[in-house]
């Protein structure tokens, strides 16, 4: 039987939880890390006992560490990331230049064909990538280097590429998102970089269809469609179907169309789900109701998840990288709030509990459906 | 030759794999810089934690004390103390008390 393993990212520590194929009973494994904010473990799809987790402090700064085994053991790997050449400026919150600095990552994602090639999304803003399994790193500068770049400005989280896709059947086509400069997408493997954002609309910018400047929040893919992009953006959600030439709203009926993550079911590429969250002043669901949005349609008819999550007086967040599906049948659906829970779904979004409960306030999930 | 002794916050200390303080070999009459570079070489997982990978500038939430002084503003040319050389007191990395 297959078994299941998610990899919880947390503000003080990563949790990897196993199940078999029937996901009911789950093993709690961690904290690894203590004390540290993990905000990203990923495997490697290419071989699912190779993990990344980015481990980083205020203190400290930032320590990528490297599994072989599954999570079982750790090893510290490189943790320079030296932008490329001479870095410039984008612009601060008040509009005026500021050095681009370090800070940290956000999101790994490794090569669906080789264990030791990731890519790391970075704050401020840009693109890494190893292939040596994380011992060294080498900025993709083209990204950063656009000519909107020295514009961008950071969104309330700082200017971080936070979203990683990458076409299985052609590498050389990646898409990223950034906030708050948008989405853009390779089709060299990073050599040429072009803003993909027509079709957004941001009434927080002086143009507010402008090419760059919005703050997406997360983007999602099946697959088998790479074409096919799904956008949360920090209000709407948006699809688009020539690869992110021109997008188009798909908020429909949401309660709201605020929100972090957004994600698609593994057997439908037109089935998605997103959490709708009241507003960006608060960050809570609307209602005190923990609801899950699904659509079956690609978008625009939405149905409201809610059995077995709670209806009353909840006021957590589910950040733009912690939901993620399994890759059974049906498909299983897992997110973690900022309260320090972890809901799984075994049945595609129809039912759901908890998973684990009361751990620190969780950034990412990311899921291995292993054989 | 000699030896000093170093002191770690916990955090590094997991993350160098030791349990206490950890003494690294230094030329004699060493300078604070020549410290770090002792530590780093011999628990190279410790190198962008303390000082920053590039410029080796410390990192803002990293102190270094000595013999009850603060020496974090010090340039890194500056003496280690003698009583560390002396191995009357320990050189500290303190994790600066910040975010509550």
């Amino acid at each position: 039987m297959a078994q299941v393993r998610v990899l919880v990212g947390t503000r003080k520590g990563a949790f990897l939880l196993t199940s078999d194929g029937s996901r009911d009973g789950w093993k709690v494994d961690g904290p690894h890390f203590g004390g540290w904010e993990i905000y990203h473990v990923k495997g490697s799809p290419a071989d699912p006992d190779r993990l990344y987790a980015s481990q980083s402090s205020g203190w400290a700064g930032q320590v990528v560490q490297r599994s072989d085994d599954g999570g079982r053991s750790w090893e510290a790997v490189g943790n320079e990331f030296a932008y490329a050449g001479t870095p410039g400026t984008h612009q601060w919150y008040d509009g005026t230049p500021h050095p681009w600095e370090f800070a940290r990552v956000w999101h790994f994602e490794p090569s669906p064909h080789d264990p030791d090639t990731v890519f790391a999304g970075v704050e401020d803003a840009g693109l890494f990538r190893s292939t040596d399994g994380g011992g060294s790193w080498e900025e993709l500068d083209a990204l950063r280097n656009h000519s909107t770049g020295q514009s961008w400005q950071p969104g309330a989280g700082g200017l971080c590429l936070h979203t990683i896709l990458i076409d299985p059947a052609n590498t050389d086509r990646m898409y990223v998102a950034i906030s708050a400069a948008g989405a853009f997408r390779t089709d060299d493997a990073g050599k040429s970089w072009q803003p993909i954002n027509k079709g957004l609309r941001s009434p927080y910018l002086p143009d507010e269809d402008a090419e760059v400047g919005h703050c997406v929040h997360n983007l999602a893919f099946h697959p088998s469609r790479p074409d096919t992009v799904f956008m949360q953006k920090h209000w709407d959600v948006l699809r688009t179907d020539d690869a992110g030439e021109q997008w188009s709203e798909i908020s429909g009926d949401l309660p709201s169309d605020f929100g972090f993550p957004i994600a698609v079911d593994s057997n439908d590429p037109d089935t998605l789900f997103v959490v709708p969250i009241k507003s960006d002043l608060e960050h809570y669901p609307p209602e005190g109701k923990l609801r899950v949005a699904r659509s079956r349609t690609g978008g625009n008819e939405w149905e409201l998840l809610t059995n077995g999550l709670p209806q009353k007086d909840c006021y957590v967040n589910v950040l733009r990288d912690a939901m993620a599906v399994d890759a059974l049948d049906p498909c299983g659906v897992y997110f973690g709030t900022t309260g320090g829970d972890v809901y799984a779904s075994p049945d595609g979004g129809d039912s759901w509990k908890p998973i684990v409960e009361h751990l620190p306030s969780v950034l990412s999930v990311e899921v291995q459906t292993l054989p | 030759m000699t030896s000093v002794t170093v002191a770690l916050p916990p955090h590094l200390r997991t993350l160098a794999g030791v349990s206490g303080n950890v003494a690294v070999e230094v030329p004699a009459e060493p300078c604070i810089a020549d410290v770090l570079d002792a530590l780093e070489a011999s628990y190279p997982v410790l190198r962008g934690t303390i000082r920053d990978h590039g410029t080796l500038q410390r990192r803002a939430f990293m102190r270094f004390f000595a013999c009850e002084e603060d020496l974090s503003h010090e340039p890194p040319d500056t003496p280690v103390p003698a009583p560390v050389v002396a191995g009357r007191d320990v050189f500290r990395v303190v994790g600066a008390i910040a975010g509550g």
